[in-house]
């Protein structure tokens, strides 16, 4: 992976449709299109399906972006109920903003299921957007069971990849100061 | 159910995790022993008791090995890390299953699509097989048992599109017995096979091959023929579709009319035929496309209808020996119901307006393929006469131009398969036709089929001369060249590795095929999937080219791609044994997906109630809750999201299931109950 300066890696959740986007991310596999390792898949049926609070619930455990993937406006499996992956995304930046947290950590890209290379690049671009925001501190991050774990400085625990990224950094970073417009 | 107290017992899930090498295609990439040492040994605290590695866990000693070990280890749980669902799910929940196991305690994540074959860097992708996989493990903990909903099959089919690849599977499925509904949106059923001469490498004649199957369904009694006629709505699902189709007025009535043809010798109005004589003949104003039209009843064109346009003619009424125009007619919305659909709605013609250089459109004799297959047909508007746009000069000289709109990255990339057969064909007839000198020019000859490279062998012994170069421009020649009148067609020859100008009394432009213009708005009814170029997509390309995403609806022929007419026969008849074997099934399971209200937490807000574009969802005024009705929920879950109390639940892909995964994707970050030391941030 491509070390920076900062050696930040992020990790991206994405959530992907069952029928467009997640076929999306079948074909660039498929068709050996390489992107980046950072982004973790989660399949829906639908991009209507996604709660914001799945996406809260990312950034909170530690995802410093989530990427909301579906099919195009008017290509929905369901007929139209991507439109409300849309409606909630526009809500989420503006309750991210909100909370203080860059709101370009969240993006939503549509893909087809012939679209696996638009998929792998847009997950490409996303990656070095939030390389560029650093990592999130979100305030409730690692509690849970890492705090009947142990310290959680350990859990970063990065030491052992090529590179030698400095784990931990996502804690020490003060929280967001860049807060930008709803779109 | 929490997580730590599964299906019924009161200890810990008991799950097994099972990553397969894939040959090299996991393992050359990821490190199957590390992934399956972080299962044994990080995640047993969150339930593993087994993981294991194999070559090809999909192979039947795979299956074997997950078999065995839900019997004698008593596993409750299985995830096996392997290739997409979309590949190998049904593979793995069907052994499970056997083993005794409910099938959806099983699940299958994906690390070749989305690490081995994507990502280079080794050690990365293996912490992320270990994410993915820990999302595995926290998600199914959550899994309830589900079983498959069980729809019975309509036995009656639809299917869409009457060209050869539609007409074969109406056979097909009428032969067998079941009834059809075949809708072609044309006054005749034959698509673009009825517009051709011969066909190649065999040189048969088309239409004798053709109408004969023509006449057969359109007679056939199990076969309902619904031409000039649109889909305009589907809805439903596999075993029972809802179809309605808008059946566009002929203003004649078909019962009455004996397809004598006399309304069309007695009507006064020329109109030139855009389509089937691709704008070199005339039709008139009543008409069939062609003498073997299926139906036989003409349609009125009240566009260009003396009649329609100035209220007074009506020289078919007066002559029609039934009485059967019927000036007052409309449009009808007919509905019907069917269990499975086939969708063969075909493909057009590249316009080779579009290459300027080729002066198609500017320059009298530069033709399209679509207007010499006319020209040269022996029922076409020159009676098989080729000749130049004047209508009476045999050309003395023909050029014949490969990949026009194919192969070119200005319009289309791909390989339209069929135009370097077609050119041969050309050059064959032509010089059938005249004594001309034919000249092929191509990129690469593509010849692979079935008698394809001897019909190229022979048209090189016939005397064409085959020029190898891409042509660059077509230009009316200078008088200087001393060829005034002929055009010369301008070219690098890059065999020889000259320029070379070549004059000629006429070009036939070999153009290549192109999605029709409606073929998203087609793939939106049936709701599937078209490609980035239009094609509408199959199911697998290879391994089920001719079923789709959407369980029930099928395509054959070249809507989904460029084919050639065997191509498309085949997948007709592909797809009516599809159909076939759903129909004698009786019965399709499918995936238990749906979601479902808990009536104690509704609160009977209604919100989800307009959310739902199936109307699944309906508020019971005396409990003051909402209910979602099982046989029409999709599984789309947006009522789930969107239900404040929480109280709306989705099977299969249910919140606690999502948020677990989120967790276990996450692991390095949460933590598990124990150290995580080696998994990547």
């Amino acid at each position: 992976m491509s070390a920076t300066d900062t050696g930040f890696e992020p990790t991206l959740i994405g959530f992907t449709c069952n029928w467009c986007s997640y076929r999306a991310a079948d074909l660039a596999g498929t068709a050996r299109i390489k992107y980046p390792p950072n982004v973790r898949l989660i399949r829906l049926m639908c991009s209507g399906r996604l709660d914001p609070v799945f996406v809260l619930k990312a950034l909170a455990d530690g995802a410093d972006g989530v990427l909301i993937t579906g099919c195009w406006p008017g290509d929905c499996h369901y007929l139209v109920q991507n439109r409300y992956a849309l409606r909630r995304f526009v809500l989420l930046r503006r309750t991210l903003a909100a909370l203080g947290i860059e709101p370009g950590r969240v993006k939503l890209v549509w893909a087809s299921a012939a679209e696996g290379l638009r998929l792998a690049t847009e997950i490409g671009t996303f990656i070095e957007e939030v390389r560029a925001l650093g990592p999130l501190a979100w305030p409730t991050a690692r509690r849970d069971r890492s705090m009947a774990a142990g310290p959680p400085e350990d859990e970063a625990g990065v030491g052992e990849t090529e590179g030698a990224e400095p784990g931990g950094t996502a804690v020490s970073t003060p929280a967001v100061e860049l807060v930008e417009a709803v779109p | 159910m929490t997580a730590d107290e599964p299906a019924g017992t009161g200890a810990g899930p008991r799950i097994g995790v099972y990553v397969c090498h894939c040959g090299s295609n996991i393992a050359g990439a990821v490190d199957v022993e590390a992934v399956r040492d972080f299962a044994a040994a990080e995640l047993a605290g969150r339930g593993v008791v087994v993981a294991r590695d194999y070559k090809f866990m999909c192979s039947s000693l795979g299956q074997e090995l997950i078999e065995q070990d839900v019997r004698e280890l008593g596993l409750d749980r299985v995830v096996v890390a392997a290739c997409s669902p979309h590949m190998h799910e049904k593979t793995f929940r069907g052994a499970v299953g056997r083993a005794g196991l409910n099938a959806y305690l099983c699940d299958l994540v994906s690390i070749r699509e989305q690490v081995s074959w994507v990502h280079t860097d080794r050690a990365a992708a293996t912490e992320k097989a270990k994410a993915i996989l820990s999302g595995g493990v926290e998600r199914i903990r959550h899994n309830v048992p589900l079983e498959p909903v069980v729809v019975p099959i309509d036995p009656a089919t639809l299917v869409v599109g009457g060209g050869i690849a539609g007409i074969t599977a109406a056979l097909e499925l009428a032969n067998a017995g079941h009834k059809v509904y075949l809708v072609e949106k044309d006054p005749s059923i034959g698509g673009h096979m009825a517009q051709f001469d011969k066909t190649f490498p065999t040189l048969d004649c088309a239409a004798c091959i053709l109408t004969p199957r023509m006449v057969e369904v359109g007679s056939h009694p199990n076969v309902e023929l619904l031409t000039w006629s649109e889909v305009v709505n589907v809805s439903g699902y596999v075993g029972d579709f809802q179809v309605t189709v808008l059946k566009k007025a002929r203003y004649v009535d078909t019962e009455l009319c004996t397809g004598c043809g006399i309304c069309q010798e007695k009507c006064p109005k020329k109109v030139v035929d855009e389509v089937f004589e691709a704008g070199l003949g005339y039709r008139k104003g009543v008409y069939t496309p062609f003498p073997q039209a299926v139906p036989k009843y003409p349609v009125i064109d009240r566009y260009n209808c003396t009649y329609y346009e100035k209220g007074t003619c009506k020289a078919c009424e007066k002559f029609c020996p039934t009485g059967a125009i019927r000036f007052d007619q409309q449009d009808e919305l007919i509905t019907f119901k069917v269990g499975n659909i086939v969708i063969s709605t075909g493909f057009s013609l590249f316009d080779a307006r579009r290459i300027e250089e080729y002066g198609y459109g500017r320059l009298p004799n530069v033709f399209s393929s679509l207007e010499f297959e006319r020209l040269s047909n022996s029922a076409g508007p020159t009676g098989g006469r080729v000749v130049l746009r004047d209508g009476v000069t045999e050309p003395r000289s023909v050029a014949i131009v490969h990949c026009v709109g194919s192969r070119d990255r200005r319009y289309n990339a791909y390989c339209s398969a069929i135009c370097c057969m077609q050119s041969l064909k050309f050059a064959h007839l032509v010089k059938e036709h005249t004594a001309a000198t034919v000249y092929e020019f191509y990129i690469d000859m593509r010849t692979p089929a079935k008698g394809y490279d001897e019909f190229y062998q022979r048209l090189m012994d016939e005397g064409t001369i085959f020029v190898r170069g891409k042509v660059a421009a077509i230009h009316e020649a200078e008088a200087a060249e001393g060829a005034a009148g002929k055009l010369v067609v301008q070219v690098e020859d890059t065999l020889a590795g000259v320029q070379r100008r070549i004059p000629v009394d006429m070009v036939i432009l070999s153009a290549g095929v192109e999605p029709r213009s409606d073929a998203r708005d087609v793939a939106r009814l049936f709701g599937i999937s078209c490609s980035a170029d239009g094609w509408l997509i199959e199911k697998h390309p290879k391994l089920d080219p001719i079923a789709t995403m959407e369980e029930g609806v099928h395509i054959a022929g070249g809507v989904s791609g460029p084919k050639d007419i065997p191509a498309s026969v085949a997948q007709g008849a592909a797809a009516a044994a599809r159909v076939l074997s759903h129909i004698a099934a009786g019965q399709l399971e499918l995936e238990p997906y749906k979601a479902s209200v808990a009536a104690t937490a509704c609160s009977g807000c209604r919100l989800c109630n307009g959310l739902c574009p199936f109307s699944a969802i309906s508020y019971l005024e005396d409990r003051a809750v909402s209910e979602i009705n099982p046989a029409l929920c999709q599984g789309c879950g947006v009522c789930v999201a969107a239900c404040p109390a929480g109280a709306i639940s989705a099977s299969g892909f249910d919140t606690d299931q999502i948020l677990a995964q989120i967790e276990g994707l996450l692991l390095e970050h949460v933590g598990p109950a124990g150290p995580t030391a080696g998994v990547l941030a």
